[in-house]
């Protein structure tokens, strides 16, 4: 017996150790070893936290008791908080249309200037986007201070009178979108760059000798080429805009009169500096299901332009 | 350069010596026999404010064989805030930290109960003011010790000059450096006339309405001055009562005199209005006066810090306090302790407040008639009045006396600036007093 059931167990071994090698060999197992680094870093870094946040939205003021979803029916109820819905939506959804029309006319410019020149034009214009946000908009805190408003000093050598641009709702508002289209349009800019350059001459040559102008070349081989960076860059812009903290909070910390909160300052304010950290937590969380539903809607668009290809 | 070789028989020969010299050594009381602590206290703005607290924890941890720890960690950015809240989550972290306000009552239950070491201090350094019991005395028990870093008054820093040419008020006869304040006219009234001549002299008071801290204690200490109570201590709403309104009058009345952009104010933009020359007064503590002392000398000469202006129910003055509190997670409790009384003596408090420049004030009562105030200048005497020696005013915090979980909120939302901007924007008063009722039952939730 033991002369046969040697061999048998040398095969079981064998034929494991071949499965074994098979499944290491797979391109699947390899592509997920490889991504097994980020994979864990994204759970240690963004799906433990984000847990944690659905668990504390659920607990009661004072973190005592579970409440399930009180603390969002108790939002809901709130007139400040659909005004930072309103504003979230204002200033992310405004800032993502000029950062993009911006990015695009801009991008279009520096494709035309000559290759030797072209590198300089495109490090200078990155130079908004390089910056940290919270260093840069303290520049632009300085320009629209209060009380020494660089820009109000310009103006008043022209005969216009001051303009309170962090102390009136309207120019707050004002201030704080164009700060964000200052600092995010050349991510824009460089994402249709990319994408005009992969735009084959030959298109634009056929279009030039049936006579199309440049404004119909630009609407009819241009623009469609364009679509889906166009539609993801969008939908990458609008996430990190809603999700915007640091030039809200520098520039006007959310006032005056709570004008400008957006969801990351308004769920600082309430969670940390007033301490109801379960509301701040159910606050930040009504981000989630709103670009939940701006992502479906883009990359099923996407997909479908995909499929029609 | 040549390495002697060592035998495998050198080797163990070598290592058995020494071992036996272990055992057979007498036991040594090491240097941190007493164990060790971490504490966190907040980074002083006045440069070098840091180093006599330094210095006197060292010089106890020697004494008591403790090795301590210290971070000094800035409020700028809410680090401070930052790090108290990641600690409580996280149950772990310094066993003291800096807290102020209303962080002692956000975190009772975290805190080790102090009130044997208090009774101490009270009975050796004076009582302490009403709002540093509201404050640091929490369902009876007394859960943090009152820290004279960082602790200060919110009074008016006035311009002389100023206030003589266009108000006709001498700061200086009515606070004098030395002797008893002469201060029977200085009340709400005249303090809106004078902002009405500031105001048409060019030079207004620089008074914030946004939701920092510096605008929300001065509308604070104007509300408790009329009595307006918006919740009381059972919490209950009471916003809508004539005590508010008449507060909401006086301010409504009083933004008209002051600066256009008030609402975007900050808590550095009053500091920048005087420092720049252009303010006839601003509530702050001596950091104005101190940069201006350094940057602006001329305007340093000018200033004088002194108490509030008295309302119909009586001269009340902000009080922002920090506290030093213990983790009850904290292993060392005993040397935690011993550190915080240490601190709290009157030689070592001096110590701090010299070395702040007198930007530091004591919350007990016997110890503010330190020299320094008296000493302080350009001009000699401006700080005299600061740590309100002859105690003249009731030093407050907005929102008191509500619960803590409201009160908090009401301050930290700036609930009182945001409906003095909303009625002086047109709003009609029942309105705005509504929509604070509205705000105040959104607080409540618990």
């Amino acid at each position: 017996m033991a002369d046969i059931a040697a061999p048998t167990a040398t095969a079981a071994a064998g034929n494991r150790r071949s499965s074994l090698h098979k499944l290491v060999q797979r391109k699947s197992t390899i592509a997920f070893l490889m991504a097994l680094p980020l994979i864990l870093l994204i759970a240690i870094l963004i799906v433990y936290p984000a847990g944690y946040a659905v668990y504390l939205a659920m607990l009661s003021k004072s973190m005592t008791k579970f409440v399930g979803l009180g603390t969002f029916e108790f939002i809901l109820k709130r007139q400040v908080f659909w005004d930072v819905v309103y504003q979230s939506c204002l200033f992310a959804i405004s800032a993502v249309i000029f950062k993009a029309i911006i990015g695009f006319i801009v991008a279009h410019l520096v494709h035309n200037i000559p290759l030797k020149g072209q590198r300089k034009w495109r490090g200078m214009l990155l130079v908004p986007w390089v910056i940290p946000p919270a260093m840069s908009t303290l520049a632009w805190l300085w320009l629209f201070d209060p009380s020494y408003s660089a820009f109000n000093w310009i103006l008043a050598h022209f005969g216009i009178g001051a303009i309170p641009w962090t102390g009136e709702a309207g120019w707050a508002r004002f201030c704080v979108i164009l700060v964000n289209i200052w600092a995010g349009a050349p991510f824009f800019m460089i994402m249709y760059l990319a994408a005009l350059k992969s735009v084959p001459e030959q298109l634009h040559e056929a279009a030039a000798i049936d006579g199309a102008s440049w404004l119909q070349r630009i609407w009819y081989v241009n623009l469609p080429m364009m679509r889906n960076i166009i539609a993801i860059t969008a939908l990458f812009s609008l996430i990190v805009t809603f999700a915007n903290f640091d030039i809200v909070r520098v520039l006007t910390a959310g006032g005056p009169l709570n004008a400008t909160h957006i969801f990351g300052t308004w769920s600082f304010k309430v969670g940390i500096e007033s301490g109801d950290i379960p509301q701040g937590a159910a606050v930040s969380l009504f981000m989630a299901p709103i670009l939940a539903i701006a992502a479906a809607f883009i990359l099923r668009d996407i997909s479908r332009r995909g499929s029609e290809v | 350069m040549g390495f002697k070789k060592v035998s495998r028989r050198r080797f163990v020969g070598g290592t058995a010596a020494l071992s036996s010299a272990m055992v057979a050594a007498p036991f040594v009381r090491g240097a941190y026999a007493a164990g060790k602590i971490s504490v966190g206290f907040w980074d002083h703005w006045v440069p070098n404010a840091n180093g006599a607290t330094e210095k006197l924890i060292k010089e106890w941890g020697e004494k008591e064989k403790v090795e301590v720890q210290i971070d000094f960690i800035t409020s700028q950015g809410n680090k401070l805030l930052l790090t108290t809240a990641a600690e409580a989550q996280a149950k772990s972290g310094h066993d003291i930290l800096a807290m102020n306000t209303f962080l002692p009552a956000r975190y009772a239950d975290q805190l080790v109960p102090l009130n044997a070491e208090m009774e101490k201090l009270i009975a050796d350094n004076g009582k302490v003011n009403e709002t540093v019991e509201y404050l640091g005395k929490i369902g009876g028990k007394w859960l943090v010790i009152p820290a004279t870093v960082g602790s200060q008054i919110k009074g008016p820093c006035s311009r002389i000059d100023y206030m003589k040419e266009y108000a006709k008020i001498d700061v200086q006869k009515m606070y004098p450096a030395g002797a008893e304040p002469q201060d029977k006219d200085w009340t709400l009234d005249t303090f809106m006339k004078a902002a009405e001549a500031c105001h048409k002299g060019g030079h207004p008071f620089g008074i914030g309405l946004g939701t920092t801290s510096d605008c929300v204690d001065t509308i604070g200490a104007v509300f408790h001055a009329f009595g307006a109570v918006m919740v009381n201590a059972k919490g209950e709403i009471v916003v809508k009562n004539d005590q508010v309104r008449q507060a909401l009058d006086f301010y409504k009345k009083l933004i008209a005199f002051l600066p256009e952009d008030v609402p975007a104010w900050d808590d550095a933009s009053n500091n920048k209005f005087l420092v720049s020359g252009q303010a006839s007064m601003i509530m702050n503590p001596p950091s104005a006066w101190a940069v201006a002392k350094r940057d602006a000398p001329k305007v340093a000469e000018q200033l004088w810090t002194h108490p509030f202006p008295a309302g119909p129910k009586g001269r009340f003055a902000p009080f922002l306090p920090f506290f030093w509190g213990i983790w009850n997670f904290s292993k060392n409790v005993p040397a935690a302790k011993s550190l915080l009384m240490y601190l709290s003596q009157a030689s070592s408090v001096e110590k701090m407040v010299v070395a702040s420049g007198g930007y530091d004030l004591p919350s007990f009562e016997n110890l503010t008639k330190f020299k320094i105030w008296a000493e302080a200048e350009p001009p000699k005497g401006t700080l005299f009045s600061y740590p309100d020696p002859y105690h003249t005013q009731i030093l407050s915090i907005a929102a008191a006396p509500a619960p803590h979980k409201i009160a908090e909120q009401i301050y930290n939302l700036g609930l009182q600036t945001q409906m003095a901007v909303r009625y002086f924007k047109g709003e009609a008063l029942e309105k705005t007093l509504d929509w604070a009722a509205n705000e105040l039952e959104g607080y409540m939730r618990n």
